[in-house]
């Protein structure tokens, strides 16, 4: 229950990434705890630095890279002992492969399946456990307004982040009745290091804004957020577009 | 990587909007991992908010390095107020952290979206010059990253060459990658203000005299519209900081309510202007002295709560010329200037005056120095405009005065040369892989 949640204990899985970054910003404010968990440690430094300004209550770190499957269990470990608990579990590490060379080697295909899809339900399926026991827990998780519908020149990201969505979907209805909140978080172009590369750029805007708005739908206990809000109508209508139309798209 | 395309966009402009140019956009992510700089094409410029008027911010044909990514809190001393932060860092991110805190700024702009490093690198002043100096004399130390891959620690003891040619230096000298600036404690977010009206200038001058002594913060309005008439009505507006507290969501800084969702077409400005001006002074104020208690975003930044309101002077943009004349007995310098604004029926609605004291800035290039300022908006009005800031160029020249290159946008080789003669020892600091648009307009520098 909100009410019980004073003080967060928060484990980060990503916590280099821009937007997330941009979410913890808040809590920081808030006086909240945090686990931050990322690949490169002068990185992690900086934000870690950052928080502890921001009114941080408590700011440990630990490198790891979420490729390594086996550490997984141990990591969580870790936070739990360091934090005293978890209340809350923000996953926003990812990556945006080249669509072009996925096609041509399905080594690196796997490698964006094994980091955006993956390396998130094997994540979750300790954590899930986890908040089931104790009967609380948020469960923030970044997906992607590209899971919504496949098209050429992302499908592979695209599918990674469908799969997420899907599975999200069905761990919400499975912890509801242990009163876990799962939140599924669906931001749509946004300005950050992954995008920089992008030749085309629709609407895109700067982070501050999704930040905010992952904080209160936590907050909230929202179970989908997509942010900027408008994307929800975008994403409706190409839902709408019969295959037959949308195969010839180029969008 | 190197994104060409990718970013053009018409974000990276200047306030003014008078130039558009293409550049290549290169972020910096990481300060740890800035780009190679060596290994960019072209010359290459720093990029905060864009918020300066002129091509300070630009870089047409080379790259803009853009920093809104360094936006990280290193450390803060809670009992000294020493932050030590990004060069991306907004001022507004500073408001909204420290003022909650009891800390605020120790020099401010008109406007809180401007970044450390673009104050830094403009040396901006604010109400409080007379008695705080530029927001560069409270820098007390910063990193700079060089094009040949080094680091400079500078400070007034350390590096001072490089630490003064950096204050000021208009991006010239390398990126600012994180600097410590000294905040001013405070108690509360309020603000008690004192208005006074005046009707000419000399009553200007008497009021302005009295309140520095009495007044942290000080500046006024004259509305240019009655000029013409032959008197020069405004406002001193001065404030101190108020002692009582707040809660602390009072005390957070505001984003804009309202924003100027596209160009309006240019002729739109003369009526809205006026309108939110008489708004503002005839209806607001009746008595002869007003005081009261405000929040400090409505006594600072008054015209933040409308974002991009530089769009509406439509797209031929709007200049702002903004010097400095020495002071006398007999205020001649500040007359003169009032006296062709009027002289030329020239549609500046609104000046800004300021009279800025004896504290010296650090920075080699800095624009203000003791004497009066004065800032006037003119929408786009080519070459005839251009040919009456000449004329002010002269009298700012007769004064012993110079023109602000912060708010810059056409200013010739030959004044930027008079009033700032120091600019050859500045270029031997410069670093020579950073250039801008400004640089090689008033130098005649190539690329
Ligand atoms: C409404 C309004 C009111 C204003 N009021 C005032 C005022 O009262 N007093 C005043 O002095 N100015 C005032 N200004 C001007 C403004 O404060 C300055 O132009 C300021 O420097 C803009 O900062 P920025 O972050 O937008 O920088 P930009 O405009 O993007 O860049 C400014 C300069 O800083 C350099 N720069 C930026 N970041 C770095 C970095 N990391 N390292 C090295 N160089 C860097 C750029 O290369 C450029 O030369 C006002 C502007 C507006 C729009
Ligand atoms: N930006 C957008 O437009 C957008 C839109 C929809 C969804 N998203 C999603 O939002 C999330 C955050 O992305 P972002 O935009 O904030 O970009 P970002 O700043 O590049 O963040 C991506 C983060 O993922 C981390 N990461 C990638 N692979 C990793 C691995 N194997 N092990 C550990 N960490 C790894 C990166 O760590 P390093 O710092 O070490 O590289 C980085 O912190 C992602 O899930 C992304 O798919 C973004």
């Amino acid at each position: 229950m909100a009410a019980e949640i004073k003080r967060r204990k928060i484990l980060v899985l990503g916590a280099t990434s821009a937007l997330g970054y941009e979410a913890l910003k808040h809590f920081a404010k808030d006086g909240d705890q945090f686990f931050l968990v990322a690949r490169n440690p002068k990185r992690l430094e900086t934000v870690a630095d950052d928080l502890k300004v921001r009114g941080a209550g408590k700011v440990e770190t630990l490198q790891a890279d979420f490729n390594d499957f086996d550490r997984h269990p141990k990591l969580i470990a870790q936070a739990v002992s360091a934090l005293g608990g978890l209340t809350t579990v923000l996953i926003a590490h990812g990556l945006l492969p080249d669509q072009g060379a996925c096609q041509k080697d399905y080594a690196l295909t796997e490698e964006a399946l094994r980091v955006n899809f993956l390396s998130e339900v094997s994540l979750l399926t300790i954590i899930a456990n986890q908040f089931e026991e104790q009967k609380q827990g948020e469960i923030a998780v970044i997906t992607s307004v590209a899971g919504d519908r496949g098209r050429a020149s992302s499908y592979v990201y695209a599918s990674a982040k469908a799969a997420l969505d899907t599975f999200l979907s069905g761990l919400r209805n499975r912890l509801a009745k242990s009163n876990v909140q799962v939140l599924t978080i669906k931001p749509g172009l946004i300005e950050t290091p992954m995008t920089a590369n992008l030749e085309r750029k629709p609407l895109i805007v700067k982070p501050t804004g999704v930040g905010r708005d992952i904080y209160k739908a936590i907050l909230k206990k929202k179970e989908v957020l997509y942010t900027p809000w408008w994307w929800r109508i975008i994403m409706a209508v190409l839902v709408c577009i019969p295959e037959k139309i949308f195969k010839r798209t180029n969008l | 990587m190197f994104h060409t395309k990718a970013y053009l966009r018409n974000q990276y402009e200047c306030w003014g909007r008078v130039f558009r140019f293409e550049h290549g956009i290169e972020p910096v992510f990481w300060r740890d991992e800035a780009p190679k700089l060596e290994s960019l094409p072209g010359p290459l410029l720093p990029y905060g908010m864009g918020r300066s008027y002129g091509d300070v911010c630009l870089n047409s044909g080379g790259v803009l390095l853009d920093t809104s990514y360094l936006n990280h809190f290193l450390t803060f001393d809670p009992q000294t107020g020493l932050l030590r932060c990004e060069a991306g860092v907004t001022l507004f991110e500073i408001l909204d952290q420290f003022v909650p805190e009891g800390w605020f700024l120790p020099v401010t702009p008109g406007t809180k979206y401007v970044t450390v490093g673009g104050a830094i690198a403009n040396d901006v002043h604010g109400k409080n010059h007379h008695v705080g100096g530029t927001f560069g004399c409270h820098v007390k130390r910063l990193e700079l990253l060089r094009s040949s891959g080094e680091r400079f620690l500078c400070s007034a003891e350390e590096n001072a060459e490089m630490f003064r040619a950096t204050i000021g230096g208009l991006g010239l000298t390398g990126l600012i990658l994180w600097a410590d600036i000294q905040l001013k404690k405070i108690e509360g977010p309020w603000i008690h203000m004192e208005t006074e009206k005046f009707s000419n200038l000399d009553e200007f001058f008497g009021i302005t005299e009295a309140s520095d002594e009495a007044f942290e913060l000080t500046a006024a309005w004259i509305d240019c519209a009655t000029q013409t008439r032959g008197f020069q009505r405004g406002i001193v507006i001065r404030g101190n900081y108020g002692h009582e507290g707040a809660h602390k969501k009072s005390a957070r800084a505001k984003g804009p309510r309202v924003a100027v969702p596209f160009d309006l077409p240019g002729f739109c400005m003369n009526r809205t202007v006026l309108r939110m001006f008489n708004a503002v002074y005839a209806g607001k104020q009746r008595k002869k002295r007003e005081t009261g208690r405000v929040h400090y975003e409505s006594f600072f930044y008054p015209l933040d709560i409308l974002g991009n309101w530089n769009r509406l002077y439509g797209k031929k943009g709007f200049y702002q010329y903004q010097c400095m004349v020495t002071d006398d007995k007999k205020h001649s310098g500040c007359k003169a200037l009032m006296k062709k604004v009027s002289d030329r029926r020239m549609d500046s609605f609104l000046a800004v005056l300021k009279k800025c004291g004896p504290i010296k800035s650090p920075g080699l290039l800095s624009f203000p120095r003791e004497g009066i300022a004065v800032a006037m908006d003119f929408p786009n009005g080519g070459e005839k405009l251009l040919k009456f800031f000449k004329e002010l160029d002269a009298i700012v020249q007769d004064y012993d005065g110079c023109v602000n290159l912060s708010k810059d946008a056409r200013m010739p080789p030959e004044s930027f040369k008079v009033f700032y003669p120091q600019w050859e020892n500045f270029g031997k600091l410069k670093d020579p892989k950073f250039s801008s648009s400004f640089w090689r307009r008033v130098t005649g520098e190539a690329g």
